[in-house]
């Protein structure tokens, strides 16, 4: 039994389930991988080492469904570069916006365009944070634990996130540095920076998510000035000046 | 001082042609154009500007190492910022994304680079929607693409967004990244100036460095080597964070004191304790202490104090905070982003976190500390990049200046250990004879 066999609904189900202890079991597949008697994991228990099934080749286009939208933004990707294969990634980030994570599926479509196996780019999404072999939620909050921020008080802050998303639509994942250590402790939020938070931001960030509005409005980063005293604060050009 | 890069930053629609037009932008592409390459590289080695992606290296020489000839040439920004600590190049490319596009289109026609590449970390994902708005403005004004501006140079220039991983900053690793593979490091030489990003010469350089050429254009380079101290010249953008009152980046001319901007520009620990620890260059450098604090902030001074400038990222911790927890963060970190391929770096940096785990669980005798250090020794030098190196020297600093109070928290740890054993064991039922601390080893 591999957990390619379970349709994607049956898997978002057991992601949201608890161990019988409590455990939180989000984000593991555990309870679906098979293993032998004494524990250790049955040999291909995961997609890409999948003993029963033969190599995969670079599957064929026309027999492989592909979004229209999808097919034509990996062309695009592919002509930029001298090497098409320099499209990989932009490619899988592409797939994995339509399909919500890298799944199987999503994984062939790349492939039949790009001309490449799938084992190759599920090689390469395997090395990328930021893509996702397993099914997840719609919504990504990637919480900064590294230095400044845990010096500031991040991991308070992701335990009362992960509290707060639970039983949302939402993935709360600790992260490595975002690069946003101006505004410690911070998350990014969809792809959107906020901070500095405080524990009480977890509750009305999972509040506007579920609303469907902007994050955070006031702690975005996108609003934030520069701090260095030498920058002179207003400059406004001449058109806004005129305007005013 | 008068900022360069910072100039007036924060002026609204910088992030546009107009704007950025209104003020002078892309005057200098114009004006290098007129100029042979070699007279531009001349400018540029004057300068004597040193890459502030974190190794130094002087920018001009590494455009001199490019072959000549007729060839198909890359010019690479490295973009990928993930040091931690460090977002200077975040807030330049979102607030003024044009100098660093102008920057490119210079550097290209010195290195006689026809195609150009912005590799942006997959993060940044609001920077990279600004890049690619200004890259197509660029396009549409004829500042980018074919025969520019009336001459015969030619160049094209594409944003790639990385997908996280924090080895893809180290220039090789990136390069293969860039080539659509897993994002490993290579082995050099050669290096990329001689075989690069598909196996042609390529030049790599940060984004801050390449934001700076248009002004060192501007100034001349021999007015730009004034600034700063004989060997690291100009102004750096410095990411200051942590236990700061104003955290955030300011432009500094190399050589202030580094008191001078923890304490007179980001205003020192809030709550007005004492520093007890930093990191000046990222948390690859190796930590310094309170006493430091007068060390010049520039890339020689801090070499001679036991540390490095890197990418010109202070972080702040003052006394209050265990030097254990950092430890672990740190730790932690590479153990997570090493890449795998070399076995002192993919082992030594779990290992390291395995052991500074053990310290919490009270496992840990003070003999660890010892093998964390030499398991350190271990790493430098034996990989293929400096990921593993990275980890070695803040933790081995770390190991050297806190040796005393590491130990204090592994005999704590060990008696909670044992106290919690025992409550176990008698919970249980079955210890009251053995009421007494129960023998470890």
């Amino acid at each position: 039994v591999s957990y390619r066999d379970h349709h994607p609904a049956d898997l978002n189900d057991a992601l949201s389930q608890r161990h019988s202890d409590g455990r939180e079991a989000r984000g593991s597949l555990s309870d679906l991988v098979p293993r032998f008697g004494h524990g250790s994991r049955v040999p291909g228990w995961d997609d890409a080492v999948d003993l029963t099934k033969d190599p995969a080749v670079i599957p064929d286009l026309a027999t492989t469904p592909v979004p229209d939208d999808l097919r034509r933004e990996i062309e695009a990707s592919m002509a930029k570069y001298p090497d098409r294969r320099s499209a990989a990634i932009p490619a899988l980030h592409a797939a994995q916006a339509v399909h919500g994570w890298c799944s199987p599926e999503a994984i062939e479509q790349v492939a039949a365009v790009m001309r490449l196996t799938p084992a190759y780019l599920t090689s390469v999404a395997s090395f990328y944070d930021m893509f996702e072999l397993e099914p997840k939620h719609t919504n990504d909050v990637f919480v900064c634990t590294n230095i400044t921020c845990s010096i500031l008080g991040a991991d308070e802050f992701y335990d009362a996130m992960a509290a707060a998303a639970e039983g949302q639509d939402i993935d709360v994942r600790s992260f490595e540095c975002l690069g946003a250590c101006d505004i410690a402790p911070m998350a990014s939020v969809n792809g959107e920076y906020v901070g500095p938070l405080e524990l009480a931001d977890a509750q009305r960030i999972v509040e506007d998510l579920v609303a469907g509005q902007p994050v955070l409005k006031d702690k975005q980063l996108r609003y934030r000035r520069s701090v260095d005293p030498n920058v002179e604060s207003e400059a406004p050009s001449p058109q806004t000046q005129s305007e005013t | 001082m008068k900022p360069i890069l910072f100039d007036r930053i924060d002026e609204p629609g910088l992030n546009t042609l107009d704007v950025y037009q209104r003020r002078g932008g892309y005057e200098m592409l114009r004006k290098a154009l007129s100029m042979s390459p070699e007279d531009v590289l001349a400018q540029i080695m004057d300068s004597g500007i040193r890459g502030r992606g974190g190794a130094g290296f002087q920018m001009g020489r590494k455009i001199s190492f490019l072959p000549h000839g007729d060839m198909v040439k890359y010019l690479v920004c490295n973009a990928d910022e993930s040091e931690p600590g460090t977002f200077k190049d975040r807030e330049l490319m979102q607030k003024c994304p044009h100098a660093l596009l102008e920057g490119i289109g210079i550097a290209a026609y010195a290195g006689g680079i026809e195609k150009s590449f912005i590799y942006i970390r997959g993060e940044y994902q609001l920077q990279a929607d600004i890049l690619e708005a200004a890259i197509a403005e660029a396009a549409n004004a004829g500042f980018v693409g074919e025969r520019i501006l009336g001459s015969d140079f030619s160049m094209s220039l594409v944003l790639h967004r990385g997908a996280g991983a924090y080895i893809c900053g180290e220039e090789t690793g990136l390069l293969d990244s860039l080539e659509g593979k897993r994002g490993n490091p290579r082995l050099k030489p050669p290096f990329p100036a001689i075989e690069g990003l598909y196996a042609g010469p390529t030049l790599i350089n940060n984004v801050e460095t390449l934001s700076t050429v248009p002004y060192i254009l501007r100034m001349g380079g021999g007015d730009y080597a004034k600034l700063g101290t004989e060997t690291s010249t100009g102004t750096k953008l410095v990411s200051i964070s942590g236990d700061v009152k104003r955290p955030g980046n300011y432009e500094i001319e190399l050589g202030i004191p580094s008191r001078e901007i923890i304490y007179g520009l980001a205003g020192g620990p809030p709550s007005g304790k004492k520093i007890k620890f930093w990191f000046p260059g990222g948390s690859s450098s190796p930590v310094l202490t309170g006493d430091d604090l007068d060390v010049p902030y520039d890339f020689d001074s801090m070499a001679k104090a036991g540390s490095m400038l890197g990418s010109g990222a202070i972080i702040i911790a003052d006394e209050s905070r265990r030097i254990l927890d950092t430890m672990l963060k740190v730790a932690k970190f590479y153990a997570h982003e090493s890449c795998g391929k070399c076995v002192p770096c993919r082992e030594g940096t779990n290992w390291t976190h395995k052991m500074v785990q053990r310290i919490y669980t009270g496992e840990a005798t003070p003999m660890d500390l010892d093998i964390m250090a030499s398991v350190q020794e271990q790493i430098i030098g034996n990989c293929l990049c400096v990921l593993g190196d990275a980890m070695a020297m803040p933790i081995g600093s770390m190991v050297a200046k806190f040796r005393p109070e590491l130990e204090a928290e592994i005999e704590a740890a060990r008696e909670r250990a044992d106290g919690a054993a025992l409550e176990d064991v008698v919970a249980l039922g079955v210890a009251d004879e053995h009421a007494g601390p129960i023998p470890v080893h």
